[in-house]
């Protein structure tokens, strides 16, 4: 350890370098094949759900609507309370799942596919060829001087792209304020500070990472990149150029066969350069940049098929696979390993978890809490008294009618009860008191005893305590019974 | 940082804060200077033999935003308190900034209340969503002490039995929550007279209510309760103008039987009701007064 590191290299040859540079503008030329057609068809599946759902009407209301004021989560059927976030919980670790497993099994498929970041850059680049055309073109424009008709481009580009910005925004807050009224805000411009916003910033962040931070999200911002090496290994198929194939690269003429040349089939056109959204050569290998979009695979197979080679210069491989010890069958194979069964496993596991429980979730929730500031007390016929509180919530859009007992403790039973009517998404709080007669407090003695609160759904708003067989869901809720010294 | 006597900490702390932001800024423009770099884009520093050190910049937006995190600091600190006990020119206190936040808060709720602060407590009572107010001001306030079902506890008067120790209509109750009560029930004993006097005192107080007693000690009590009619009256049925309850009927508030009442003659009682005119607003008060009252009708209707 006693050499000596260099701090400085040679003054006289090494180049002067400034430690942050601007970003060169990266301008992808437009591509077209099997994989760009399964991004676009992904981008119109997400962008219609998400721009769409807002819309949508279910029982005389938006189907999906998050109102945070009213702490209530409408989702077609179903309403949720603040309580019920484990299913959010669920979400997010399915979607975590969700992602180890195609990670593992084909690297950044979300990335290069679904993640909106790609589809938004997507949507504008298209918006930008309309008006700019494509690469060179673009390029061109940027070193032209200003003119009218470039001035014409850039300003109806920017327009298109603010006015996407702007909807996406709307969309949003859509999810969160009734999208028809929010609309009808938006029209006589009466929208609240919040809105507005939300909308705007929402809008400005879409036309900004959409339109000018484009890559540089994927390779300053997102983590993911940083961390997908803990989840690839040698069988996970990623976007691979086929060395041993392509070099020594070169160009020739169309129909030469390129052995009977001594080259590689790779005729250096350098188009996966021109197409890659993050600016990199696939061809120096796999790179943190690459977000898996498989435009160069796209780009080479055109090429190929030009030249009448065949095609998969680049495609999706492993890495055994492509060092040649393995043929494609057993590539294949591989993809079906140990991780990925464990984590399909779990996958499905969760899945099944999460609708059950979805399914099967009560339709309504409770909960006991005894009064702290005296926790007994006697009434008339020196009977003793507890009182307790009951927090009711509806879960349906229904009007539901409860009917609550004790059991659990010998004697006990309520003072006063009346069955309790819950407005449609209501939560309410209603007080209780457990009556017990001396005697049995008596033969329990001093102390706190457990008991059970029997809370009864009746099967419909017209229905009495009597008819407690209809009871459509019950819960039983525990709780403690003093009995003072 | 009126904890310190001398300034000098304050000066200290202005001081670390603003020499750690110009810190910040000349590392950020020291960094940012020209390097000379090898030709194979490495910095030039070599590791354990072979881990080379590659000069892989940072985006220029990158560094803007760090330094304009550094000028928003500065702005930050002259605004607002950051400077050691400097107030900051826009004089932000969080006291102030909570008391805006209440003031914003009631204003939004004074709409809610504003219908109901003129109707009388019996329309109120038949109002769902006035009464659910109600409800709701009760269990967060008041049933600490009264109970969820705010029928009280020993100690702790029921509010649902239509006895009231200061008066029961809808003005005398809110007068009740505004200014809070104090019960006092002075040591008597030496007032009545001997421990047996106390006793038949005692007696004759239960006698009143018609609950089980020894009549030989009642009547003997009977004379000696003049010490009480002061305030308990002649019949011993109260006086609501001064809170002294009614010993005739059936309603116990600190223990019922002979031991209670001697103990309560021979040590008195301060029973104190807290004044909540500073917790909550008149209209909140009103509509919670509104809400009590209609538990005691509510009560009577359904013993009739």
């Amino acid at each position: 350890m006693n050499q000596v590191i260099p701090i400085v290299a040679d003054e006289a040859t090494a180049p002067l370098q400034s430690l942050y540079v601007s970003e060169a503008k990266i301008q992808p030329r437009s591509v077209s094949g099997w994989f760009a057609t399964w991004r676009w068809l992904l981008v119109w599946f997400t962008q219609v759900l998400f721009y769409g759902l807002p819309w949508l009407s279910w029982n005389g209301r938006q189907a999906v609507l998050l109102d945070l004021a009213a702490r209530r989560f409408y989702i077609f059927g179903m309403v949720l309370h603040p309580q019920d976030v484990i299913f959010l919980a669920m979400l997010l670790i399915l979607s975590a799942f969700a992602l180890f497993l195609f990670t593992t099994v084909a690297g950044r498929l979300w990335c290069g596919y679904a993640c909106p970041q790609t589809v938004y850059t997507e949507i504008f680049m298209w918006v930008e060829r309309r008006f700019e055309g494509d690469r060179q073109a673009r390029i061109k424009l940027d070193s032209a001087p200003w003119s009218l008709p470039k001035l014409a481009r850039r300003g109806g580009k920017q327009a298109v792209w603010l006015a996407i910005g702007l909807w996406t925004g709307f969309t949003f807050v859509a999810y969160f304020t009734p999208a028809r009224s929010l609309a009808a805000e938006v029209a006589s411009l009466t929208l609240g500070p919040w809105e507005s916003f939300w909308i705007l910033f929402y809008g400005f962040a879409t036309y900004g990472n959409a339109g000018y931070m484009r890559e540089q999200v994927c390779k300053y911002m997102c983590p993911y990149a940083r961390f997908q090496s803990a989840m690839f290994d040698r069988d996970t198929l990623v976007i691979s150029y086929d060395a041993k194939r392509g070099e020594p690269r070169g160009s020739r003429r169309r129909g030469v066969d390129a052995a009977s040349v001594g080259k590689g089939d790779c005729i250096d056109c350098t188009l996966c350069v021109q197409v890659c959204p993050t600016g990199i050569d696939i061809r120096n290998g796999l790179q943190y940049e690459c977000i898996g979009c498989a435009a160069c695979i796209d780009a080479c197979d055109a090429v190929m098929d030009k030249m009448q080679s065949p095609r998969g210069l680049i495609r999706y491989a492993t890495q055994n696979g492509m060092d040649g010890t393995w043929s494609r069958k057993q590539m294949w194979m591989r993809v079906l390993r140990p991780r990925v069964l464990v984590y399909s496993l779990v996958l499905v596991a969760l899945a099944a978890a999460f609708v059950a429980s979805l399914a099967l979730r009560a339709p309504f929730k409770a909960d006991i809490v005894r009064d702290r500031g005296a926790l007994a007390r006697l009434v008339e016929g020196g009977r003793i008294e507890n009182v307790y509180r009951v927090q009711l919530m509806n879960g349906t859009e229904r009007t539901q009618r409860f009917h609550i007992s004790v059991e659990g403790l010998d004697g006990a039973s309520l003072s006063q009860w009346s069955d309790v009517d819950l407005a449609p998404t209501e939560a309410r709080w209603v007080p209780l008191a457990v009556q017990l007669p001396p005697q049995a407090a008596a033969a329990l003695g001093a102390g706190a005893h457990p008991l059970r609160f029997r809370i009864a759904l009746l099967a419909d708003a017209a229905s009495h305590a009597a008819d407690d067989d209809l009871a459509q869901a019950e819960r039983r809720e525990k709780s403690t019974f003093v009995i003072p010294r | 940082m009126s904890d310190f006597f001398s300034s000098g900490w304050s000066i200290f702390i202005a001081l670390t804060t603003i020499g750690g932001l110009v810190a910040c800024l000349v590392l950020l423009l020291f960094a940012s200077r020209r390097k000379p770099m090898a030709d194979d884009n490495s910095t030039g520093h070599v590791f354990d033999e072979d881990l080379v050190e590659m000069n892989n910049p940072l985006p220029l937006w990158w560094v803007v935003l760090f330094v304009l995190t550094v000028l928003l600091s500065f702005a930050y600190v002259y605004a607002f308190p950051g400077l050691g006990a400097s107030p900051g020119t826009l004089g932000w206190t969080s006291r102030g900034e909570l008391e805006a936040d209440q003031a914003k808060v009631a204003a939004s709720m004074a709409k809610v209340y504003a219908e109901y602060t003129q109707q009388p407590a019996e329309a109120l009572s038949r109002d769902a969503g006035a009464m659910a107010i109600g409800q709701r001001l009760f269990i967060n306030n008041c049933a600490t002490c009264h109970g969820s079902d705010a029928r009280g506890s020993k100690g702790f008067p029921n509010l649902t039995d239509g006895d009231w120790l200061h008066g029961g209509t809808p003005e005398k109750i809110e007068e009740t929550i505004t200014l809070g009560r104090t019960g006092v029930m002075p040591p008597m004993a030496a007032a009545v007279g001997s421990t047996s006097d106390v006793r038949d005192v005692a007696n004759y107080v239960m006698s009143l209510s018609g609950d089980p007693h020894n009549p030989i000690a009642a009547a003997a009590g009977r004379k000696k309760f003049v010490a009480c009619a002061a305030c308990h009256g002649a019949d011993g049925k109260g006086n609501p103008a001064i809170g002294a309850p009614n010993l005739a009927d059936k309603v116990w508030l600190h223990g019922w039987g002979e031991a209670a009442i001697v103990d309560m003659i021979d040590h008195g009682k301060t029973n104190v009701m807290p004044a909540q005119a500073g917790r909550l607003t008149a209209a909140q008060i009103h509509l919670l007064a509104s809400y009590v009252w209609s538990l005691s009708q509510s009560r009577q209707t359904a013993a009739r």
